[in-house]
C-alpha cells in the first residue's frame, strides 16, 4: 500500500505535511509578536524537503525504519519531524529581545498559504486523473 | 495534525490580545480618578505575556501575571476637591493615556492578524477536506 500511496502522490504528500508544518510556525511566531524574549523561528523548506525525500528512498529500499513518537512534542524520524528549525535574524530586534517582525510574517504567512494551496492543487489533479485512468477516459 | 493546531495557537494568541485591551481600558477609564493618598491612587495595569508549550506541541501565549505601574502618582493642588487630604493635594492615577493609546493600537492590530491567520487556515483545511472531489 505504502508503494502505491508513494508514486499516486509523489513528492506532494510530503510537500504537503511540510507546508502545514510551515504554516504552524508562523502562526506560533505571529501569536508570539508581543511576548517578551520570543525568538521568531523559521525553518528552511528546501532542505526539508530534501531530507524528506531522502528518508522516502531510503524507506522504499526497506533499509530505513522510520521512529515513532509517543508525544507530539517529541522527535522523531519521518518525513515531518525531520525538519530543521532555526532562529531568523532581525532587522530591529526589539528592546524586550522579541525578533518578530510582524509585517514580514504576516507577508510570509501569505506566501505559505498559496504554496500549500499550490501543492492542493497538485493533488487534486493527481486524483482525478487516478479517477480518469480508472473511468477508462469516460 | 497541524492545521488545528494553528487554531488553538491563534486563539490562545487572541485571549491575551484581548486581556491586554481589557487593562488598557480599565486603565484608560481611571486615568482621571483621583484619591487622598498616593498608596489609594490608581496604577497603570499591563499584562506580562509568556510563551507556553502546548499538549500538541505548540507553542501560544498566555497572560503570566498582570503588573501595576511603579511610577509616581502626580499630587494635585485641589482644595475644594472632598477628597483633598489635610494640605490640600489630591493624588492622580500614574496612567499615560498616550502610551494607552499605543497599546490599544498594537493590541488590536496584532489580535486582527491572528483573526486572519485562523480565517485562511480555515479556507485551507476545507480545501483539503474537499481533496478529490473535483473533476
Amino acid at each position: 500500500m505504502s508503494i502505491i500511496n508513494d508514486r499516486l502522490f509523489g513528492i506532494h504528500d510530503d510537500a504537503l505535511i511540510l507546508q502545514e508544518r510551515n504554516l504552524k510556525l508562523r502562526a506560533e511566531n505571529i501569536a508570539n509578536a508581543d511576548t517578551p524574549g520570543y525568538k521568531a523561528r523559521v525553518m528552511s523548506f528546501d532542505q526539508a524537503m530534501e531530507t524528506a525525500l531522502q528518508t522516502k528512498s531510503s524507506s522504499q529500499a526497506g533499509s530505513a525504519g522510520r521512529l515513532t513518537t509517543e508525544d507530539p512534542r517529541q522527535m522523531g524520524g519521518g518525513a515531518s519531524s525531520s525538519i530543521r528549525e532555526g532562529f531568523s535574524v532581525p532587522d530591529a530586534p526589539a528592546l524586550d529581545g522579541n525578533t518578530v517582525d510582524l509585517d514580514k510574517e504576516r507577508v510570509g504567512f501569505t506566501e505559505d498559504a498559496m504554496g500549500y494551496q499550490t501543492t492542493l492543487s497538485f493533488l487534486n489533479s493527481r486524483v482525478s486523473g487516478i479517477k480518469k485512468a480508472l473511468g477508462g477516459g469516460q | 495534525m497541524s492545521l488545528y493546531d494553528v487554531f488553538n495557537i491563534s486563539s490562545s494568541a487572541m485571549a491575551a490580545q484581548s486581556t491586554r485591551l481589557n487593562t488598557t481600558a480599565s486603565n484608560l477609564a481611571n486615568a482621571n480618578v483621583d484619591a487622598s493618598s498616593p498608596e489609594e491612587a490608581y496604577k497603570a495595569r499591563n499584562p506580562v505575556f509568556q510563551t507556553v508549550l502546548e499538549a500538541n506541541g505548540g507553542r501560544g501565549v498566555k497572560v503570566a501575571g498582570i503588573t501595576e505601574s511603579q511610577a509616581q502618582a502626580a499630587p494635585k493642588h485641589d482644595p475644594g476637591n472632598p477628597l483633598a487630604d489635610e494640605n490640600g493635594y489630591v493624588y492622580s492615577s500614574n496612567v499615560n493615556p498616550v502610551e494607552e493609546m499605543v497599546n490599544m493600537l498594537s493590541a488590536s492590530r496584532t489580535y486582527q492578524t491572528n483573526v486572519q491567520v485562523m480565517d485562511t487556515t480555515k479556507q485551507l483545511a476545507m480545501r483539503t477536506l474537499q481533496l478529490g472531489q473535483g473533476q
